[in-house]
């Protein structure tokens, strides 16, 4: 069994990233801790992490946009990085701290990022949300001192077909305002 | 299984209990641009000239409205809240909206062609409802009470007699347990705008809070029990047909349920997701070779070439005269690449499928025809097909929804379970429709003046499928693959104009739209002609935000700059010369005064020919000739050395007649000038001589969240005594112009071919030296 190691940078983009899928699949029991609990799963090591997420555990936030780690809509936070779910064999995230849009806060009572999303009223489709705020989130939390342009940078491997940029920005300045202080 | 997956509300069962108030009306199809996509309801749909299927009020006084215009992230579906608790004078809150479900909703066609506003907000169907209600709850009231109903005023879903509000009665209290008949026409009057209190603020949207903390459920997070995961295998090449499919290949794979072919299309179905895509990937499927496809480089020019169905606009039949007697002739070809939907998520759908009956969970725009298509793929009757919409990545038009949804119900009906299929992202961006290519050629005549006496305009786009409709499931590419064949393409000269049509701004807005003995365009120029040559694209092509009006505006108003350099008059000055319907003239002097435009003309004097250049470009247009309107200034920066264009700040007048939500209007209209930016600067399809290359986010150029995003400033001109019009697709209609434009008043350079990469800038200033 050949198992897909991937490594990210901040901003979600894949690093290295061995190419093929596994050509025999095992089912092993897998233990993931998501939100702050422990699920343990049947599931071939090489799966990557997303469709543990949305299909085992059936997480709305974590969604497949490209499964190729282009876009970050299946974004998710592990040990305080953003990765691309989609590209991350659950293997690698054994007992590591896995964190998705539903783990941050809930819509009575949203995160503080959630919160400056809300009121830009910062999205149409909202499928792009997960990936942007979580991206942001975990940037920022880091670099609570990252200039405007350094946000950017961090944002350049999300998409938003809407094009819901300029809204988004303010939610994530009025973030960042907040982690700053 | 989620709570909203589970129910599966009959009409009946829902209206039963909680009182129905059903009320006629005959306002039917008296809106203009809504008879454009008239067709009439599908049997089995609510009766559109029902109330009940628009209204329902429960005994605590709860409001439900069924509407046929959904939600796919433009904001519609706050709108519409708005308008019913306005006309019933109810708190935003009280009112539940449903949409687009066959087994509840009236059928209102597509979702699609900035419709949904001027559909549901004038004078017909969901604004006529509330209004007509309205009424009819007052005149209950008037006879409970025992008072006139000028006497009576409604709040909170309360009628009281004016000045002794202790006489009084709820809408639940009037309409539990009884079931009226009343038929009313369109003198039910809707409250002006003047009164409004909760139409036309910026109230926020009700999903928001559950789209940013991961709870909001779009398709691809419907869940059945049982449900089983396809995945489909395209053809590798356009025009590839099956040889033979080796199931041996993916015998033994853990999960794998089946493998499904049907004619030419290929799927499997798996019990997990990643099992379904690692067997769809592995299945051995044998193809023909494809039919080839022409050379991209060559492909514009080539269309003029080709066998064409002709439609002509307007013809004053004197250009020809006109242009050999101007003072300056100007000719100018316009390219457009075929763009993509390109949605952030792929396509998903969930079909359940078992025996004569299917429940479909589609994004499909367009419901009702996805029940008649899905139940001729299904050799299933109609009725026994239940369609409900649930909201996808947004879609801008036609993506893989319609296809992604004929694949699920394929791979349910053979294996008789639930299942979800979404596409890869490759499957989504070879296959999908893509928004037309154009070659446009546009040539004028100038008076001693400088003023313009003759405007001609050709063009030529190749189209091939479209939406389905109510019986043309192949107009998509999965029901090709199972035997169906696209709407057909006839061959054809051009009739004479019979009356006026803006044909998606085939019309320039400077002319006089003469047809009979009406003009009924927006500008001043009587000798005109438009024809435009409809012919076979290689690729599938459907509606994509702005069909039509976008590529046709993009050479309108890079020509109409290209006319003002030429006799050194200022750009905007020159388009109000031209102009005389006020509502274009508005926007664009609103974009002009918010820009502090200086009146000069381009090229901008004094701009050095190497490093980094300003310059500013405007544009406006009349969507489709009267329905919305932008008028766009931005301000570029070039940088010489690299060809790299900046947009740095953009100024969007806006007028979709009165504003239904400031704030949702603003956002669409940021939303869209920035997407028309992401168009004018990267997008374009690519290809090789078998398929389709672009089909990733590393092939296919959308700007993503980290360019250094423009500073938008947007003026909305409310228009309160005017009809609602469309508003989401004006501001991109007008951007790849204003781009062009502001190159070349940065640079003195005019680019007519889209998209304006750095490399043809460049080119360009090569060629300018």
């Amino acid at each position: 069994m050949r198992i897909k190691l991937t490594l990210f940078t901040q901003g979600g983009e894949p690093l290295t990233h061995a190419a093929g899928h596994s050509t025999l699949s095992h089912m092993s029991a897998i233990s993931l801790k998501v939100n702050g609990r422990t699920h343990t799963l049947d599931l071939d090591p090489s799966t990557p992490l997303l469709y543990a997420l949305s299909d085992d555990l059936e997480l709305r936030g974590p969604k497949f946009g490209c499964g190729l780690g282009q876009c970050g809509a299946c974004t998710a936070i592990v040990n305080g990085t953003a990765v691309r779910s989609c590209v991350t064999p659950v293997s690698t995230v054994v007992g590591k701290d896995i964190v998705t849009l539903e783990g941050l806060g809930t819509p009575e009572k949203p995160h503080p990022i959630q919160k400056a999303f809300i009121d830009e009223q910062a999205a149409q489709c909202g499928f792009c949300l997960n990936g942007v705020i979580l991206t942001a989130k975990a940037f920022l939390d880091k670099n609570p001192k990252a200039s405007e342009s350094e946000i950017q940078q961090a944002l350049s491997g999300v998409l938003c077909r809407c094009f819901t940029h300029v809204r988004m920005q303010q939610a994530i300045q009025r973030y960042a305002k907040e982690v700053a202080k | 299984m989620t709570p909203l997956a589970q129910a599966e509300p009959n009409r009946r069962s829902f209206l039963k209990g909680a009182g129905a108030l059903i009320v006629g009306f005959r306002m039917l199809g008296d809106n203009a641009a809504q008879a454009q996509f008239a067709q009439a309801p599908l049997p089995g749909a609510p009766p559109i000239d029902q109330l009940d299927s628009w209204i329902a009020i429960a005994a605590d006084g709860s409001i439900t409205a069924f509407s046929g215009k959904e939600e796919l992230g433009q904001g519609i579906s706050t709108a519409q809240q708005q308008l019913v608790a306005e006309e019933l004078s109810v708190p935003f809150e009280r009112v539940k909206l449903i949409y687009c479900d066959t087994a509840l909703t009236p059928d209102q066609a597509y979702t699609s062609g900035s419709q949904s506003h001027p559909a549901n907000f004038n004078h017909g169907n969901l604004a006529q409802a509330c209004a007509t209600a309205r009424e009819a709850l007052l005149k209950m009231a008037s006879q409970q009470l025992n008072v006139p109903v000028e006497r009576l005023s409604a709040a909170n879903g309360v009628i009281s007699v004016k000045g002794d509000a202790s006489k009084k009665v709820t809408y639940g209290q009037l309409v539990a347990g009884k079931k009226l008949n009343l038929t009313l026409d369109k003198q039910a009057k809707r409250k002006p705008a003047s009164e409004w209190t909760v139409l036309g603020k910026p109230i926020g949207r009700p999903d928001m809070a559950a789209m940013a903390t991961g709870q909001f459920e779009y398709v691809h997070n419907v869940r059945l029990p049982g449900m089983l995961h396809g995945r489909v295998v395209r053809p590798p090449a356009v025009g590839a047909t099956v040889v033979s499919v080796d199931e041996s290949s993916v015998q033994g794979m853990p999960g794998l349920v089946k493998v499904v072919t049907r004619k030419n299309f290929v799927g499997v179905v798996a019990e997990k997701p990643w099992q379904a895509m690692q067997a769809a990937e592995k299945l051995k499927v044998s193809w023909t070779a494809g039919s080839g496809l022409p050379k991209q480089t060559e492909f514009h020019e080539g269309l003029r070439r080709q066998p064409s169905r002709d439609v002509k606009l307007v013809d004053s039949k004197d250009t020809e005269r006109t242009l050999a007697a101007a003072a300056t002739v100007l000719k100018s070809t316009y390219y457009h690449p075929y763009q993509m939907h390109g949605s952030v998520g792929s396509s998903c759908a969930v079909a359940d499928v078992q025996g004569d009956k299917a429940t479909i969970y589609s994004p499909t725009q367009g419901v009702w025809y996805q029940k008649t298509t899905g139940a001729m793929i299904l050799g299933l009757k109609p009725e026994s097909v239940h369609v409900i919409f649930r909201r996808g990545a947004g879609c801008y038009g036609l993506n893989g929804a319609d296809t992604v949804t004929y694949d699920a119900a394929i791979l349910s009906q053979s294996v008789g379970k639930p299942v979800r299929v979404q596409l890869s992202r490759k499957d989504e961006m070879a296959w999908e429709n893509y928004g037309n290519a154009w070659t446009i050629d546009e040539r004028a005549g100038l008076d001693a003046k400088g003023n313009i006496i003759a405007w001609e305009h050709e063009a030529w786009t190749p189209g091939l499928g479209n939406r389905p409709g109510p019986e043309t499931p192949g107009n998509v590419v999965t029901g090709m693959l199972i035997g169906y064949q696209p709407q057909a393409f006839r061959p054809g000269a051009a009739q004479e104009p019979k009356s006026y049509n803006n044909n998606s701004n085939g019309v320039p807005s400077y002319v006089a739209g003469h047809v009979g003995d009406k003009s009924e365009g927006t500008g001043t120029v009587k000798s005109e002609k438009v024809l435009v040559h409809n012919l076979v694209s290689p690729f599938w092509t459907g509606p994509l935000r702005s069909p039509a009006r976008l590529q046709n505006t993009f050479a309108h108003e890079s020509f109409m700059d290209e006319l003002a350099a030429r006799v050194k008059a200022d750009p905007v000055e020159y388009r109000l010369r031209h102009l005389h319907d006020e509502r274009v003239i508005g926007v664009l002097s609103a974009a002009a005064k918010a820009a502090k435009w200086e009146a000069r003309p381009s090229p901008k004097t004094g701009n050095s020919k190497t490093g980094v250049v300003t310059g500013r470009g405007v544009a406006c247009v009349a969507y489709e000739g009267d329905n919305g309107y932008t008028g766009i200034v931005v301000e570029v920066e070039v940088n010489q050395d690299s060809g790299k264009v900046a947009v740095k700040r953009m100024w969007v007048g806006i007028d979709a007649g009165p504003i239904s939500n400031p704030d949702g209007l603003r956002n669409q209209a940021e939303g869209g000038a920035l997407q028309g930016m992401s168009r004018a600067l990267g997008e374009e399809v690519t290809w090789d001589d078998q398929k389709v290359t672009s089909v990733d986010w590393r092939s296919y150029h959308s700007l993503p969240l980290g360019f250094e995003i423009p500073k938008i400033e947007c003026v909305l001109v409310n228009r309160p005594d005017e009809e609602a019009t469309g508003a989401g697709e004006t501001s991109i209609t007008v951007m790849a112009a204003a781009i062009g434009n502001a190159i070349f008043d940065a640079t003195g350079v005019r680019l007519r071919q889209i998209p304006l990469t750095a490399e043809r800038v460049k080119e360009a200033l090569r060629a300018r030296g």
